[in-house]
């Protein structure tokens, strides 16, 4: 237990220490959630009538971002598949980036779903015993508990290994090949659960479709990748952490194949509706093409299609694929693709026209965006936090000194920008 | 109950009494600001469930209600909490043959209920449609204002909760804050419901609604005459719904609900689906009846009939 108190305040010591940059980056965070918090306490004092949503439309843009970021977090198997069960060495060294990620964006999401309350003081009546659960019939209910699961289980994997590694010892695999097993049908989980929770209201024609749930996977699994690849360029480009080619371009390779699994169920999906042309077209019309006068998604949709398309054919050519400008670009595209796609042309589209046939075109406040705002910024707040601890530990920059109670840190700076970037063929050779 | 059973309830209760002790002491510090902690901020936070309650427990926080009600509103506000009447289920007929639009069921609604005017809340919805599409909801309208009604070729639908034997909004819930009672009602714990509008996305009738603000209810038109699970002032941030009036109709004498007690020209009936000499019974068996989104298997207990 002492050992764990040293490590825990080893790391309060790490993260104190830091570049200009490093500073700035902290601070300009800091004052982005401030204005979210700011934001927010006027959401709490008004009421959720300071948000765009009405009856018609009850769900908006809190959702949404809660939606595609379920769906971030879950996308953190793809890195912990190839990684440990099939033990590829090249994204073996970046496993624990993708723990980090998900446990980032579960924070996140947990945050959407708590703006959204409108009574978020009651909280604790979702807590089992003290409150009441209503589980299992409530897909919410599900969302709870799985969402804190993975939560729990990728912090613990990430934590184990890098107090392993600080205490300059190899993780004991007996331990965590388990954990790490069960967490791939935990993440797989999270995101069938998120689209179960859409998916099985009646009342919602666009929503009860069958296909929802893999098509929620086929995007995650674009998305969460495509922000990973752009990130891990970041973080080798200004940090001391390496991450090899390889590993980008075999991610690179998965999103292809996600994004041809996701493209085809859209495909499948709007062959059902418009060739079956019934009452429940409305929504999806409504969505592309704009319905009665009101069109106010269709061309977001359609820029999402757009970005999706192409990111795809980017992904699909190795050429364009190992080329780090069209890479990036294909990054970029999918991860806007996506989130629109996810986000606003899923949640919106469930509410209109309402079940009675009313029209309420919602598009979100000034309130909405500075609280949604201030989320992403807590998001990368933890992120960047958890890979000031993780690379230096993954480096050997920070590990017990040789009196063995207190810390050595060699990386003092963490942020710098970094002039000896090695070719990659150096790195291959011995 | 088995006696195990009974000891596990029992320390499932002290376990949450515990636990809720905890809470008050850690976080609802925090949570509160100080000024406002006055013993009833406390009571109010730390209620359990509705269902939960004893009578004991039931008949203080009602106390605390009613003394909270009277002070805010300046008039002797009762809120009762009469349970279901043996051996009844309601039904609610709607005659679209006869209805006119013309909507004073809704604002009947609005003053028996206390719905907020300001923003308006409305449970029932008035829809226009047209006689030569039949019943369409897409193609509905519920904004429509001519200078008099009916209008030539249009029919009008009212809706508000179908009271479902087979209620989608209880299911989803998270915190069971609402539920079927076994009369039929469907109702919501106000006290309970953490506003994550889940059931209103469940719900196909559009019958919840939500407090987006804290509600605007003048003191003037408040109606004093309340039940906890039904027509007492909501707080913000929670859902409410149609409740078929219970404060009127779980009463021995046996009120009609006020959206038929204002309907001029009689298109609404109501009564216990249990009873064969009922009226509701009458129509269900002897006129042309349908109710909405059958292919839903809802069950509603919300009646259309058309008695030309
Ligand atoms: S009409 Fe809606 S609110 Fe009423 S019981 Fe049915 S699903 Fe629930
Ligand atoms: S809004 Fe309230 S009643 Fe509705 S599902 Fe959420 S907690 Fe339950």
């Amino acid at each position: 237990m002492q050992k764990v108190w040293a490590f825990v305040r080893g790391c309060f010591l790490l993260l104190r220490k830091g570049s200009r940059l490093y500073y700035t980056w902290l601070s300009a965070l800091l004052v982005l959630i401030a204005i979210g918090v700011f934001a927010y306490v006027n959401q709490l004092y008004s009421g959720l009538i300071v948000t765009a949503m009405r009856d018609q439309v009850s769900w908006g843009f809190y959702i949404s971002n809660f939606t595609f970021t379920v769906g971030v977090a879950a996308a953190a198997v793809l890195l912990v598949i190839p990684a440990y069960v099939y033990q590829w060495k090249p994204i073996k060294e970046i496993a624990i980036l993708g723990e980090l990620v998900a446990v980032s964006a579960i924070v996140m999401c947990l945050l959407f779903v708590t703006v959204d309350l409108g009574r978020p003081d009651r909280f604790w009546h979702l807590i089992p015993k003290i409150g009441i659960l209503n589980f299992p019939k409530s897909l919410l209910a599900w969302d709870v508990v799985v969402l804190n699961t993975y939560l729990v289980l990728n912090f613990a994997i990430a934590s184990y290994m890098l107090y392993s590694y600080y205490y300059q010892r190899e993780p004991n695999m007996k331990y965590v090949f388990p954990i790490l097993l069960f967490s791939i049908p935990a993440a797989i989980s999270i995101h069938t659960v998120t689209a179960f929770l859409f998916n099985g209201l009646a009342a919602r024609p666009f929503w009860n479709a069958s296909i929802l749930a893999p098509r929620f996977l086929a995007s995650a699994f674009c998305s969460g990748p495509a922000g990973m690849i752009l990130m891990f360029q970041v973080v080798r480009k200004w940090t001391n952490f390496d991450i090899k080619d390889k590993a980008i371009f075999k991610i690179a390779e998965l999103i292809a194949y996600a994004m041809f699994i996701n493209l085809f169920l859209l495909g499948a999906e709007l062959f059902k509706e418009y060739y079956s042309d019934t009452v429940h077209l409305a929504p999806v019309k409504y969505l592309y093409q704009g319905l009665d006068g009101h069109s106010a998604l269709v061309s977001y949709i359609w820029t999402a299609t757009i970005f999706n398309l192409t990111a795809f054919f980017l992904f699909l050519i190795p050429q364009t694929r190992e080329n780090y400008v069209t890479l990036n670009i294909g990054c970029v595209l999918i991860f806007i693709g996506v989130y629109i796609e996810k986000g606003m042309g899923l949640v919106i589209p469930g509410f209109v026209p309402d079940v009675l046939g009313d029209f309420y075109e919602y598009a979100p406040t000034g309130t909405e965006m500075l609280v949604t705002l201030g989320i992403w910024a807590t998001g990368l707040l933890v992120f960047t936090l958890l890979l000031r601890i993780a690379v230096p530990i993954m480096n050997g920059d920070f590990h017990v000194s040789d009196d063995g109670v207190n810390p050595h840190i060699g990386d003092q700076l963490f942020l710098v920008r970094r002039r000896d970037v090695v070719p990659e063929e150096d790195l291959d050779s011995p | 109950m088995s006696d195990m059973e009974k000891r596990d309830e029992h320390v499932f209760r002290l376990t949450r009494r515990k636990a809720l002790k905890g809470l008050a002491l850690g976080i609802g510090t925090m949570v509160l600001p100080a000024k406002d902690a006055s013993a009833s901020v406390w009571e109010s936070f730390f209620q359990k469930n509705f269902r939960e309650l004893g009578k004991s427990e039931r008949r203080v926080i009602l106390e605390r209600l009613e003394k909270e009600y009277s002070a805010r509103y300046k008039k002797p506000v009762r809120v009762k909490d009469t349970g279901p009447i043996e051996g009844v289920l309601y039904g609610y007929g709607l005659d679209l043959s006869r209805c006119i639009g013309c909507r004073r069921c809704v604002y009947g609604c609005v003053t028996e209920n206390n719905q907020s005017r300001d923003p308006q809340i409305h449970w029932i919805k008035v829809l226009r449609l047209a006689k030569e599409r039949g019943v369409d909801l897409e193609h509905s309208e519920q904004y429509y204002n001519p200078a008099t009604v009916p209008e030539e070729g249009h029919f009008y639908m009212p809706v508000q909760c179908h009271q479902c034997e087979n209620p989608p909004c209880t299911k989803v819930c998270p915190v069971q804050a609402t539920w079927k009672e076994i009369d039929g009602i469907v109702v919501v714990d106000y006290n309970w419901c953490i506003g994550c509008r889940y059931c209103m996305a469940a719900c196909p009738y559009g019958a919840r609604h939500f407090n987006w603000k804290k509600p605007g209810l003048p003191a003037g038109e408040m109606n004093p005459e309340t039940h906890y699970l039904g027509n007492r002032p909501r707080p913000v941030g929670v859902v409410e719904k149609c409740t078929f009036c219970m404060q009127r109709t779980r009463e021995p004498d046996g009120m009609y609900p006020a959206c038929l007690e204002v309907c001029p020209v009689g298109a609404r009936k109501f009564g216990n689906l249990l009873d064969p000499t009922s009226e509701i019974r009458n129509v269900i068996e002897n006129k042309r009846v349908f109710i909405l989104k059958e292919d839903l298997n809802t069950q509603p207990k919300f009646y259309y009939f058309y008695s030309v």
